[in-house]
């Protein structure tokens, strides 16, 4: 190669380099999300190579069938949990941020369960919240607390979106509270010892110093917590089959089951459509109001 | 810590709430190590310890009726090869995009953008029949090529990454006489190693978590990963807790034996890649 020019050496190796990358994004990115939309406005079966048009009946569908676009509402659990789940991590950030003995082990600590194995953490907790021998109401009993000790965490209807909701939070938690702590870590110590000379208190350096540098970081992971309450999948499928008697289906649940339990691919890709879009929405959102935040400053 | 610091009672509540955070993230995996060391006939109280720690009959009994080994050999398998895929081809990628000029750079770049953007969940509606028109279905391969190609996280990390590589080490070797290929080869992948060893640790945790792709892709019981091995377990021995909590903790130990040694890079995987957002 050492004989060529480098204009040649260069169309080369793009050529090369960028040709199997190139590939892969277009079979399964750009390929499924065109298809995808495609497949939505047809009965398609998931084998069937000439599926039959037919329209907006598949949206109209998931729009006006309670059964589908009604599950969301077994996700706004996540949601409120989620929000709570960041206010929590923050609080954590800024005290493992000040002077503290020890504070690396009680981050090692709190990081520990986002890289346990999902399938495994939700077992644990199917332990925890059993309703005779669970470790909760066994400690729920043994601190006095009986009339709580006999909840049925996973198997009452009202309840079990906030417990699968909060098995979420003990895994995430720290995963969240790691990204603000090295956004306070990243500013400046000489804007907080000029607060000090200023007179700022404690509250004061909170308020108006620490909260504001975090803005950004904050509506990240707001977006990124939303957009994992619209598409939670795993707990639900492992713990409770969407049960009891369907309260905690997910959508993304029942587009995988209409399209592989019932083989209305149609179906499942207006699911995936409508989900998309919704994501898309937040997402612009989103960044709408980074964007008018960063005029106003 | 100062003598007034410690009279401090904000410096107490710190501690009064991480000491009970402490106590909520290590009692689910209490309960968990204690169980799995005893025997069925050693009571109810999920929090007494058990008679002996050496008492290895609930892994044994597991190791056997999971194939456990079996599901770890698929596993390290799966994720040996993806990210041999997923390193060289970022870092191919990374250099084209971050060292050299071409038309439709912007559009490539908007290309992978927008494969961040749409939730790979989303549409495995589709990719599902893409897999069974590669013949893929029900192979160790399908994971494989969807870690590689549908996930595509690593373009970002070593962009970040190349740009801090000075340019002159490329301008010198050129005057030497070295080839591009060489360039990439022996300077900028080398250089790209701490983001090499950030992407392994973090992708080796994210494909050794991950339920959903070999659920839906190897759904043969002859192809188990642990994810998929622990759920058919736990679902066929409903509250057999000895058990349960035995193939928990085996399936939980590697991933915290490796985040204990390498919290480093985690930690500055994790905010390095938060922070680009």
């Amino acid at each position: 190669m050492n004989g060529l020019s480098y204009q040649a050496q260069k169309r080369i190796i793009l050529l090369c380099f960028m040709s199997v990358p190139l590939a892969l994004l277009a079979l399964f990115t750009f390929y499924p999300a065109v298809k995808l939309v495609w497949m939505s406005f047809t009965d398609w079966d998931g084998l069937e190579a000439n599926p039959t048009w037919i329209g907006f009946a598949n949206f109209v569908e998931v729009f006006t069938n309670r059964d589908l676009f009604g599950v969301f509402l077994n996700q706004i659990p996540y949601a409120v949990v989620g929000i709570v789940q960041n206010a929590i991590a923050i609080v954590f950030a800024v005290i493992l941020n000040s002077k503290l003995r020890g504070r690396n082990g009680f981050r090692v600590l709190m990081f520990l369960p986002f890289i346990m194995n999902a399938v495994a953490v939700a077992f644990m907790f199917q332990y925890v919240f059993d309703t005779t021998n669970g470790s909760l109401n066994i400690l729920l009993g043994a601190i006095g607390l009986d009339g709580l000790a006999k909840t049925s965490w996973l198997g009452n209807t009202s309840l079990v979106n906030f417990s699968l909701a909060s098995i979420s939070m003990w895994r995430f938690l720290g995963y969240n509270m790691v990204i603000y702590l090295g956004a306070l870590q990243s500013i400046p110590a000489d804007m907080y010892e000029a607060a000090e000379i200023d007179g700022a208190g404690r509250w004061q350096k909170l308020v108006r110093l620490t909260l504001p540098n975090l803005t950004k970081i904050i509506q990240l992971n707001m977006f990124l917590t939303l957009s994992g309450a619209l598409a939670v999948f795993d707990l639900p499928f492992v713990l409770t089959k969407g049960g009891p008697a369907g309260s905690s289906e997910t959508f993304l649940f029942k587009t995988i089951n209409t399209a592989f339990q019932f083989n209305n691919f149609g179906l499942a890709s207006a699911m995936s459509v409508v989900l998309l879009l919704i994501v898309v929405v937040v997402l612009a959102l989103q960044n709408l109001v980074i964007g008018r935040g960063g005029r106003d400053a | 810590m100062s003598k007034a610091a410690r009279r401090d009672p904000v410096q107490w509540l710190k501690y009064a709430v991480l000491l009970l955070a402490s106590f909520i993230v290590l009692f689910p995996p209490y309960v968990v190590v204690v169980n799995a060391f005893k025997r069925s006939d050693e009571g109810n109280d999920p929090f007494a310890l058990p008679h002996s720690f050496l008492h290895f009959d609930n892994f044994r009994v597991v190791v056997e009726r999971t194939h456990l080994w079996h599901s770890f050999g698929n596993t390290v398998y799966i994720i040996a090869l993806s990210l041999v895929g997923n390193v060289v081809l970022g870092t191919m990628m990374a250099y084209c995009l971050g060292r050299l000029e071409f038309r439709g750079k912007k559009l490539v770049l908007g290309a992978f953008l927008f494969a961040t953007i749409v939730p790979t969940i989303t549409t495995q509606v589709v990719v599902f029949s893409v897999i069974k028109w590669m013949g893929l279905y029900n192979s160790l391969y399908a994971p494989v090529i969807l870690f590689i190609g549908a996930d595509v996280i690593q373009i970002y990390i070593y962009l970040q990454f190349i740009r801090n590589i000075p340019y002159e080490l490329d301008e010198s070797a050129m005057m030497d006489g070295a080839s591009l290929f060489r360039i990439y080869r022996s300077i900028i992948f080398p250089l790209l190693g701490p983001a090499t060893a950030t992407l392994v640790i973090l992708k080796t945790i994210n494909i050794y978590n991950e339920l959903y792709i070999p659920f839906l892709y190897m759904p043969k019981s002859s192809l188990p990963v642990v994810s998929t091995s622990i759920m058919r377990f736990a679902s066929n021995n409903q509250a057999e807790w000895g058990y349960i909590c035995a193939i928990i903790l085996l399936i939980m130990i590697p991933t915290v034996v490796l985040y204990l040694f390498l919290q480093r890079y985690i930690f500055s995987g994790v905010t390095n890649g938060a922070v680009k957002g």
